[in-house]
């Protein structure tokens, strides 16, 4: 049931990916590109995508659990540090370079393009290489406490 | 540089499913629909159950482009304006910085924007920026 309901979550989620133009690095970039070729198709994906879940969410969060699982799990840091700025900004780098985000690639691996492998290899590799590296910093942070 | 349409109504609707996804697997698993920590927790999973359902969410995914092609005879457009070197860099720098940022567009952009945490709103704003200028950069002073 969950695996079922999962996979039904993710093809509703690829569908809209794929009809938003957010599987297309040319239209990512162009919404970008303010004093070039500019697309603000962009905008309306985000619109819609935020106003659907900011409606739906506070209906749902205001149950004590999730239909098929025990509990929320949602994330309860508010802080803003280093990690989080810094690793976004470096993403956004990355986004800027390539045209795709992992939102927009991970579905349009089904159109079996060569370069959409191509980008998701290397962005396996960025992730394990972080995860790396956060378990060295981890490590020497607490060998020095 | 390719020209592409302005597409208000489909991304509007394209982003309608996205919020619907989102709720979806918040209102079943209880869980946030970001790309990035699907992606990680498939690679280290806490147990098999856990494993199970973000490889299922994945694979639905994947199907997205090929439900596509059933409802409407066509795969989505998907060009790539950019050279391989770039798909490759890019995509590393994209991996390095949603991991130490825990998010993307999904997770920060949309589940955390939504929930109106200040953590997903200052990430969102930062990779906005940052992606916008690298675009100028590359475009516009490399002329790339």
């Amino acid at each position: 049931m969950r695996v079922l309901t999962s996979y039904l979550i993710g093809l509703i989620f690829g569908v809209g990916i794929s009809i938003s133009g957010m599987a297309n690095p040319a239209k990512v970039l162009n919404f970008f590109d303010v004093a070039g070729t500019w697309d603000p198709s962009l905008a309306f994906v985000m619109g819609g995508a935020l106003v659907v879940t900011f409606i739906g969410y506070r209906f749902i969060l205001k149950r004590s659990a999730p239909f098929l699982s025990a509990r929320f799990q949602l994330p309860t840091r508010r802080d803003l540090d280093l990690p989080l700025i810094g690793g976004s900004a470096v993403f956004g780098v990355g986004w800027g370079i390539a045209g795709f985000c992992p939102g927009g690639a991970l579905p349009a691996l089904g159109t079996g393009r060569t370069d959409v492998l191509v980008f998701v290899a290397a962005l396996l590799g960025g992730i394990i290489a972080a995860k790396l590296l956060q378990a060295k910093l981890t490590n020497r942070a607490q060998a020095q406490a | 540089m390719i020209e592409t349409v302005f597409t208000p109504f489909q991304s509007l609707g394209g982003g309608a499913l996205i919020g619907l996804a989102s709720v979806l697997l918040m209102a079943t698993l209880g869980r946030v629909m970001g790309a990035t920590g699907i992606l990680a927790g498939l690679m280290q999973p806490a147990n098999l159950s856990d494993w199970s359902w973000r490889a299922a969410v994945l694979g639905g995914m994947i199907s997205g482009p090929i439900a596509v092609l059933l409802m409407t005879g066509q795969l989505p457009a998907v060009q790539v304006p950019v050279s391989t070197t770039m798909l490759v860099v890019g995509g590393f720098i994209v991996g390095v910085g949603v991991t130490f940022g825990s998010g993307c567009t999904s997770g920060h952009g949309v589940c955390g924007m939504a929930r109106l945490s200040p953590r997903s709103i200052a990430a969102t704003l930062t990779f906005m920026l940052t992606t916008g200028i690298t675009v100028f950069v590359v475009r516009h002073i490399l002329g790339a």
